[in-house]
């Protein structure tokens, strides 16, 4: 199971990387999203792929989860919803600001 | 953004969903804790409903029948969280210890109420805020 | 067990909170702003006397305890950092009062300013690396959102680089944290610092730990990770780039010298006589290099951040007590001159309505209040007797030819020379040489923006005429950090 997580996440990282070195702001905001799943994926493998139960409340499972990394994750998606959020944001300004989604068309604004 | 929306289809069925999963968004707020779910959760849900309904019905229209200031909405989440902590810093424990006990409520029996509960209602709050801020931005510019 | 210590994060959250109902009243907003920062300063000078008395102090948040849970500890770096963070941003934001534009102030900046104070002392104080990258989070979205604050062309653009490089940088955090959780097991500071003590810190952690230098070193702005600093801390109005100069990049050195020193401390002939020391070198030099070739007012501020990150890390890096105190002194000496600079360069931006120094001149006649400040500061940073910048220069430098590191101690030395032709080019266009102002530029009067920029300037004197106490604090903290046993005891109670 690890190797195909191991796949998966040089997959999603590599599509991460190649969109971020794109001109077209829209394919690096992508990018990031991208990238942050295979960052969640990397902290959800290397901690140990494991089954069981969660270990709360109940006692009478055979196996339990770790739950730090678990609860990682969910911290970091949630900082990757506020970041995402935001630089959204700021790509829909940088377009109506610059009329353009493509960083070439972006140099040599006159206000510098 | 559509302004004048003609689907009669959508426009039925929308009530239906949207009752559906703001229930359901507030099962997965009040199942969090020891279950999965929580203000996350929740609170995107919430925010999916809304989001929908303005997909639906336009903005002019979401906005007169629910007229809040999701800015606002997100300072009160702040707030809310972080005086939870402030709770059981005057109690004499650590900052953000939480305290739970079991109720009996008429309607719903035996219930266990947290002060998390109240944090979580923050980050709810705060979700909501954050996404429909986020998405209005874009939406309700014009230009 | 200190509930006080949660203050300085709890606090600026709150009031950046209660902010946000106020966006739209730029004369609430000043107020509770005003107000909310001259209590962080009282605070925070009241825990640095209680970390001075107690050494560590620590608050298990949620009464769940070490290594479980998470845990603030306040020590006397964190404390000192945290003195210099609430003084800086009262600083900065009293100087923004008189300069930012009422357009920039609708758009929530205030509430962001207190939610990187948030997320700054929140850095300092927690003991688990995880958290370090939340609070780190929370800092660079506030920064972010201050940095585009205005919204430009040229801000939108630039900010978009930084924006994605920060979010490449966490990306790699989390990465970092990964690894050494799976090497490890925990994240908690502390017991990191056991653990990988008790398993003496093989081929594998080091790797981990040079993947944490490149993360804090892309924040912190170390070579050759630095190229997005100058560009980006242009964009902004004074106010922001003094406060980001002065004190986001201190918090990447901050953690950098936290983690080298508390838990990847067995290797330092790889790591920091070798890797941090070279990195240190190429980064002042490149750094100071980029400040003489550049014309503009903040371009070369900017630039000669970087250079003197590189005099922090060379401190670490050398990595002996005095070299360590050095590197806390250079510290807290740059972050005041630094920020006073760069308040400096928007009252002169005030004046002229550029930054173009060549376009600029006499400025004295007209000002010479500003211009001595400017002086004062400007040889401080240089390094010269008997100011701040001169005693904390002098302890790197000579330990570094202590443990035999010529190489860099040269390029120390040399550094500083550039520092000073830098600053006195700065010097002799804007404020010698022919009086370029017109009638009504003269006449601007910058009293009002001089007065949060006093207490900073006098604050660099002080730091060069009362070096040996402040010496002996930043030689006593050295001394803290550098016996990682004084930390993982106090946490882990043992």
């Amino acid at each position: 199971m690890e190797i195909v997580m191991s796949a998966v996440i040089g997959l999603l990282f590599a599509v991460a990387v190649y969109l971020m070195f794109s001109r077209n702001i829209l394919r690096v905001l992508i990018g990031t999203l991208l990238l942050s799943h295979s960052v969640h994926l990397i902290l959800l493998t290397m901690a140990g792929l494991q089954r069981g139960a969660p270990p709360l409340l109940f006692l009478e499972a055979g196996s339990y989860t770790d739950p730090l990394p678990q609860a990682l994750i969910l911290t970091a998606i949630v900082i990757n919803f506020g970041i995402t959020a935001f630089v959204s944001v700021l790509v829909y300004r940088t377009y109506q600001e610059h009329k353009s989604v493509d960083l070439y068309d972006m140099r040599g604004a006159k206000d510098e | 953004m559509i302004n004048k929306p003609n689907n009669m289809m959508f426009r039925v069925f929308i009530r239906l969903i949207a009752v559906v999963v703001v229930t359901f968004s507030i099962y997965l707020f009040f199942s969090g804790h020891n279950a999965p779910g929580g203000g996350f959760i929740g609170g995107l849900m919430t925010a999916i409903a809304i989001l929908v309904m303005y997909l639906v019905f336009g903005v002019s229209t979401i906005k007169e029948s629910l007229p809040f200031n999701y800015t606002y909405m997100m300072s009160i989440g702040l707030l809310l969280a972080a005086f939870t902590g402030i709770i059981s810093w005057i109690a004499g424990y650590p900052y953000l210890k939480q305290f739970f006990d079991y109720f009996q409520l008429p309607l719903f029996g035996e219930v266990e109420l947290t002060t998390a509960l109240i944090f979580d209602l923050g980050v709810y709050l705060l979700v909501v805020g954050a996404a429909m801020t986020f998405i209005l931005t874009i939406v309700e510019d014009d230009s | 067990m200190s509930n006080l210590i949660v203050l300085p994060i709890l606090f600026p959250f709150i009031v950046g909170a209660v902010l946000v109902f106020f966006a739209k009243n730029s004369r609430a907003q000043r107020i509770i702003s005003g107000i909310g920062s001259l209590i962080l300063v009282g605070l925070s000078i009241y825990l640095a006397v209680v970390a001075y008395q107690q050494d560590t102090v620590i608050l298990e948040a949620g009464d769940w305890s070490a290594p479980y849970g998470i845990i603030l500890v306040l020590d006397n770096l964190a404390a000192l950092m945290l003195l210099i963070t609430s003084i800086l941003a009262a600083a900065c934001l009293f100087f923004a009062f008189g300069t930012i534009s009422s357009k920039r102030e609708k758009y929530y900046f205030y509430p962001f300013y207190f939610f990187l104070i948030v997320g700054v002392n929140g850095a300092f104080l927690t003991g688990d690396i995880f958290n370090l990258f939340v609070f780190f989070e929370v800092m660079l979205l506030s920064s972010y959102v201050l940095i585009v604050n205005g919204a430009t062309k040229y801000q939108l653009r630039e900010s978009f680089k930084y924006v994605i490089l920060n979010v490449f940088g966490s990306a790699l955090f989390i990465m970092a944290v990964a690894w050494i959780y799976s090497v490890t097991g925990t994240v908690n500071m502390a017991h990191l610092s056991e653990r990988v003590a008790e398993i003496n810190q093989p081929g594998i952690v080091t790797a981990i730990a040079v993947m944490f230098f490149i993360v804090f070193g892309a924040k912190g702005g170390l070579f050759p990770l630095y190229f997005w600093l100058p560009k980006s801390y242009y964009g902004p109005p004074a106010a922001i780039a003094a406060l980001f100069g002065g004190l986001l990049t201190k918090v990447g050195i901050y953690a950098i010298i936290r983690m080298f020193t508390l838990i990847f401390h067995h290797e330092p002939s790889f790591t920091h006589k070798g890797l941090i020391v070279t990195v240190a070198g190429f980064t002042m030099f490149l750094g100071v290099l980029g400040a003489v070739s550049q014309y503009d007012f903040k371009r070369i501020l900017s630039y000669h951040i970087i250079s003197q990150v590189g005099y922090m890390v060379m401190g670490l890096g050398i990595f002996t007590p005095l070299a360590v105190a050095g590197a806390i002194y250079y510290i807290v000496h740059h972050m005041f001159v630094k920020t006073a600079l760069f308040l400096l360069a928007g009252a002169t931006e005030k004046v002229t309505g550029t930054t173009q120094i060549r376009e600029m001149g006499g400025l004295i006649k007209s000002h010479p209040v500003l211009t001595w400040s400017f002086f004062i500061a400007a040889v401080s940073l240089a390094g010269i007797p008997p100011l701040s910048g001169f005693f904390s220069k002098f302890p790197i430098i000579l330990s570094g030819f202590q443990e035999g590191q010529w190489v860099i101690s040269a390029v120390a030395l040399l550094v500083g020379l550039l520092t000073l032709f830098s600053m006195m080019k700065i010097f002799g266009y804007v404020f010698w040489g022919e009086n370029k102002l017109t009638e009504k530029q003269s006449e601007v009067s910058v009293t009002k923006l001089l007065i949060p920029i006093a207490p900073l300037v006098a604050f660099s004197v002080i730091l060069g005429f009362a070096a040996e106490p402040i010496f002996t604090y930043s030689l006593h903290i050295a001394e803290q950090i550098l016996e990682p046993s004084n930390y993982v005891n106090a946490v882990l109670k043992e």
